[in-house]
């Protein structure tokens, strides 16, 4: 091996190295005894994932995440889906040009600049503290991650098929029903697990717009970094990494069953 | 269906999101901008005052009537709230007033009759006060907290100058965002160009593993990503302990709460961001084009420089581009890896709004920050549509 080839070699395993290391040093302390977060590890319980199911805040904050979570990802799919629908086809209109941007700008604004201003108008609608609000806040942000995914999966399906069941008496509703919402349901239900996602690790419009009864768990471990480190939040980033685990390989067989789909019409 | 048919069709679908982004998104963004820039407590205490004054030269204090106005307009404020909130509005462009207010206030509720003001309190006679009094009334909009972001304030005459040093740290702070956002920007072209150029030069599961360990960081949550590195970079950390087991050093490295490690748990969270657009640049040039280079002469670098390079710089640009505007107003990792010294501008931002109930100060130094990000993200499209008109 060369020079030029063995310092590739080398520069990549250590750059894979800082990529993958802090992910994986983190997850064997979810089993420590001790009460410290930090190697060595003396000996293993699961005394911290009873910590996160039997402590109050800890539990409350699943509850509150999965509440929060949930109501975003109903909305931001209803909201985003019919959105991408309106979009699909109208390339050509400046309108529909300037939408699509704008559905995008929530991706690019500053959270901490967005919390400001909805924490000011929360204040104003009594929406303040409230699980709608945090719901509509997260909805915000999470809304373009729909819009990209059920556009993208809208643009692959083939013309054809839906003027083939128009041709043949469908009414556009039935159309929409019947072949296109089928065709487009790997990209509403990966768009679906991007905003639960979004939702479960927003923290800084959560901070602004939640009060202490919608802590969520992302929330939670926030302040607990900052206030009472402890291996508790170990389980909390151990749950968290089974469950990106889980939707990457859901995604993943959304994707595969996405082709065949295609093969097939 | 046609297209002229599908229209408001189409317009249907996409109006509950653009209502709902109007409501939840646009608005906000125009409270919080609004609220940098109004003043109307002034102008709402003292209704008559402000066009009373409208024509006052500013040399000496102003005539009797203008007095009289003043003098009717303290005397009508029944609320003590927006009694309270005008001293403090006052009192915030000069000293004294808290005092003089009350006062006066008092006085002229005593006494229903007097209308000199400078009887009751030698003051104001003083024109520097009646300044204040006018600039707060003559209009219901302020540049006030727009300068004071950029620690510029308003001479008694009405000319920007900057703040006497030690009273306002903006600058610093934002100047501090720009040098943090930067040196995370270096940090992952230095990583990110390399790794990218690796990944694009291999094939098969060599390239799955290189692209799959800049994928699987992205898609953990940033909350974990921080907890790890905290866990890593604390004075008993992981890296410290191997540091000193190598003998590299005797004492903990100061690693956490500091400048360093927030550009490092930065360079982490935002890499992805740069690898992936150089690479998706660099897979699409064609794979025999430094060999070429190489047959005419070329020495490996001086074909890098003169081939590779220019033609990887949009990919450089848009990564750079989408680095340094994350990294502009990032909260968390600063929050919770960087010391007092390392807070960002967003960390000032939510100081104001949540800690000091500052609102107009959050809300001038949030319009800051957002015309950055907006200048930033528009290059930013302007060179990704270019790129699908040129491929």
């Amino acid at each position: 091996m060369n020079v030029l080839g063995f310092s590739k070699v080398v520069f990549g395993l250590a750059a894979m190295l800082f990529l993958l290391a802090p992910l994986a040093a983190i997850l064997p302390l979810a089993f420590t005894d001790s009460v410290f977060l930090n190697y060595p590890i003396a000996s293993y319980s699961t005394r911290w994932f009873n910590e996160l199911v039997t402590a109050d805040v800890w539990r409350r904050s699943i509850i509150n995440s999965l509440i929060i979570g949930f109501g975003t990802t109903v909305l931001a799919t209803v909201l985003g889906t019919l959105a991408a629908l309106g979009l699909r086809r109208q390339e050509a209109s400046w309108l529909f040009a300037f939408a699509r941007t704008a559905f995008l700008l929530p991706m690019v604004v500053p959270a901490v600049v967005l919390g400001v201003g909805l924490q000011l108008m929360f204040a104003r609608y009594n929406l303040a503290n409230s699980y709608l609000g945090v719901i509509i806040a997260h909805t915000v942000i999470a809304v373009p991650f729909v819009v990209i995914n059920v556009s993208a999966v809208l643009q692959a399906i083939e013309p054809r098929l839906e003027q083939a069941a128009a041709s043949l008496g469908a009414a556009p509703p039935t159309v929409l029903a019947r072949v296109t919402l089928p065709l487009a349901a790997p990209g509403i239900i990966s768009g679906a697990v991007f905003a639960f996602a979004t939702s479960l690790d927003e923290v800084v419009l959560t901070l602004f717009v939640a009060g202490p009864n919608q802590r969520t768990l992302a929330r939670q471990m926030f302040s607990s970094i900052r206030e009472n480190i402890s291996p508790s939040i170990a389980a909390a980033a151990l749950i968290f990494i089974l469950g990106t685990i889980a939707a990457a390989t859901v995604l993943n067989v959304l994707r595969r069953y996405r082709k065949p789909a295609r093969a097939v019409s | 269906m046609s297209r002229r048919r599908r229209l408001p069709v189409s317009l249907a679908l996409i109006a509950p999101l653009g209502l709902f982004l109007l409501i939840f998104f646009a608005a906000p963004l125009y409270t919080m901008m609004s609220a940098a820039v109004s003043d109307p407590i002034a102008s709402r205490a003292l209704p008559g005052v402000g066009s009373a004054l409208a024509s006052w030269d500013g040399s000496a204090a102003p005539g009797p009537d203008a007095q009289a106005v003043f003098a009717r307009d303290i005397r009508s404020i029944e609320d003590d709230q927006l009694f309270g909130d005008l001293v403090r509005r006052l009192n915030s462009a000069k000293p004294g007033f808290r005092t003089l207010m009350s006062k006066t206030r008092t006085a002229l509720r005593e006494d229903l009759k007097a209308n000199d003001l400078v009887a009751i309190d030698e003051r104001w006679s003083d024109p520097a006060y009646w300044q204040a009094v006018k600039t707060a009334t003559a209009s219901t909009f302020t540049d006030r907290n727009l300068l004071a972001a950029v620690d510029l304030e308003r001479s008694p005459a009405g000319d920007i100058q900057a703040m006497p040093a030690g009273i306002s740290a903006n600058r610093t702070t934002l100047a501090r965002t720009f040098v943090v956002s930067l040196l995370v920007t270096i940090a992952c072209l230095l990583i990110g160009f390399p790794y990218a150029m690796i990944a694009a030069s291999v094939e098969g599961w060599k390239r799955q593993l290189l692209l799959g360990a800049v994928l699987l960081p992205l898609w953990t949550s940033l909350l974990v990503r921080t907890a790890a590195w905290f866990i890593l970079l604390q004075d008993n950390g992981l890296i410290n302990s191997a540091l000193m087991a190598l003998g590299l050093s005797s004492g903990p490295v100061p690693l956490i709460f500091n400048r360093t490690g927030v550009v490092i748990a930065m360079t982490h969270v935002l890499l992805p961001f740069m690898v992936l657009p150089i690479f998706s640049v660099l897979i699409g040039i064609p794979k025999n084009l430094m060999p070429a280079a190489a047959s005419l002469g070329a020495a490996p670098i001086r074909a890098f420089w003169k081939v590779l390079l220019p033609l990887s710089m949009r990919g450089v640009v848009s990564g750079s581009l989408l680095v340094f505007m994350s990294a502009l107003g990032y909260y968390i990792t600063p929050a919770l890896i960087g010391g007092a010294q390392d807070q960002m501008i967003s960390s000032v931002i939510a100081y104001y709004a949540t800690g000091a109930a500052n609102w107009a100060m959050a809300g001038a130094l949030g319009i800051v920050l957002l015309a950055a990000t907006i200048i930033l993200y528009t290059l930013y499209l302007r060179l990704a549509s270019d790129q699908q008109v040129q491929p």
